[in-house]
């Protein structure tokens, strides 16, 4: 238990998506500019993140990796440069899902989401998490609490970000910084504020 | 070279560069750049996956269904990114392990669904093909001013090879430490669109509030 409380805490802070991989930094840099969408935005990853990174790390056990296929009576087979393919396959189909689950029992949440979920697919914290979660060879249930851990740290990250931003705008900034320019500088100073969790040790 | 070709090859080095202006593409870009050496292989597998799925994605884009481009798309890309992730595995192994999962993430670097989105699938196969190697190089250059930098300032070399003579080896230059650590590309690009918006005011983006001058005399008042 000790151990996916230290991984929770790992996923959120220290290696927080965002600020120390730059994963998801297109959208996070373009729809940060209100708390209101940032929001949704975070919360429709760390669902997304949730369920993809446990069904990714299932498939690649069951499927991919080598000898996985023993169950079926099939060996030396390595289908692990299938990994890519396969992972960016599942995130599609899951976001589809998700979209249609939303549209029909929460639409509501769904309207509140609106184009950001099919955008989901091309963020690259999703298929990070995934990635990261092949490199470091979690087993199922250390893959469920990355999933949830790293998709509430690019949440958080983004929330933070759009709150600097909408006070941001009322500041005189230089104009060449103006907008792109001054908001990495804010990232960065975010992303130093991060390092502080480096020092924990778990 | 016709002018059109020409044009659809520089105009993406500055004056419609994908980090700086597009906004796309940045997370490779910063996470990459703490070495000449991987940025420099970072930046040629991106260039020749964008120009190879460009003129992929063009040659197919009368036959595509649009309600299915988007996964046609990502299938060619995923295919492309793993041929370059198992010939970087094959030949630069070292350099594979700490690229870690950018290779991968290429799959989901907005430059390549940007551009074949924006601009493969309405242009032929040649157009396109010239089209990605120029956002490519676009990219590539970022990615080695900053690698540049960081290299340099952070470690006192370049491409592993010593340039600035460290105290701890008896030279002169106290390393940057900052500079090998994240938030320093961050800081590296906002400076280079500060550098490229002073040289190319066009780029200037318009304030979302201004401050009213206040009227004569009113300001004592309240």
């Amino acid at each position: 238990m000790e151990a996916y409380i230290s991984l929770f805490v790992k996923a959120v802070f220290i290696e927080n998506l965002a600020l120390s991989f730059f994963l998801g930094m297109c959208t996070f840099l373009a729809v940060s500019k209100k708390i209101s969408t940032a929001m949704g935005l975070g919360i429709a990853v760390m669902v997304v993140q949730t369920l993809t990174v446990p069904v990714n790390n299932f498939i690649y056990n069951a499927l991919l990796k080598e000898d996985a296929l023993s169950w079926l009576g099939i060996t030396g087979v390595d289908l692990s440069f299938l990994a890519l393919l396969s992972f960016i396959g599942i995130i599609a189909a899951m976001v589809q899902i998700l979209e249609m689950i939303l549209d029909k029992y929460f639409p509501a949440l769904f309207h509140a989401l609106g184009i950001f979920l099919p955008l989901i697919t091309v963020n690259c914290a999703i298929l990070g998490g995934s990635l990261f979660m092949l490199e470091r060879d979690y087993d199922f249930g250390e893959s469920v609490v990355y999933g949830v851990g790293s998709g509430l740290g690019w949440a958080l990250a983004i929330v933070v970000m759009a709150g600097v931003r909408e006070k941001l705008k009322y500041s005189d900034i230089p104009d060449g910084l103006r907008g792109l320019g001054i908001t990495f500088i804010t990232a960065g100073l975010m992303s130093l504020g991060f390092m502080a969790f480096s020092g924990i040790q778990l | 070279m016709k002018a059109e070709t020409k044009k659809v090859l520089v105009d993406p080095l500055v004056d419609n560069n994908p980090i700086t202006l597009q906004v796309l593409g940045i997370c490779s870009a910063l996470a990459v750049t703490s070495q000449m050496k991987t940025s420099i292989i970072m930046a040629i597998a991106l260039t020749a996956v964008v120009a190879c799925s460009s003129a992929a994605i063009s040659m197919v884009r009368n036959h595509i269904p649009s309600s299915i481009r988007i996964i046609v798309q990502m299938t060619i890309i995923a295919s492309l990114v793993i041929v370059v992730d198992q010939i970087l595995k094959a030949f630069v192994y070292d350099i594979s392990k700490q690229l870690s999962v950018f290779v991968g993430l290429i799959i989901t670097n907005c430059i390549v669904m940007g551009r074949a989105e924006a601009y493969a699938m309405k242009n032929p196969p040649w157009d396109s093909f010239v089209d990605g190697i120029g956002n490519g190089l676009g990219y590539s250059l970022i990615l080695l001013i900053v690698a540049f930098f960081r290299e340099l300032l952070g470690a006192g070399k370049l491409f592993g090879i010593e340039i600035l003579k460290l105290t701890k080896d008896g030279g002169w230059y106290e390393p940057n430490g900052l500079m090998l650590l994240p938030p320093s590309a961050f800081f590296i690009i906002g400076l280079i669109i500060w550098a490229f918006r002073s040289w190319k005011p066009a780029q200037v983006e318009a304030p979302d509030y201004k401050i009213s001058a206040i009227a004569h005399g009113e300001g004592g008042h309240h």
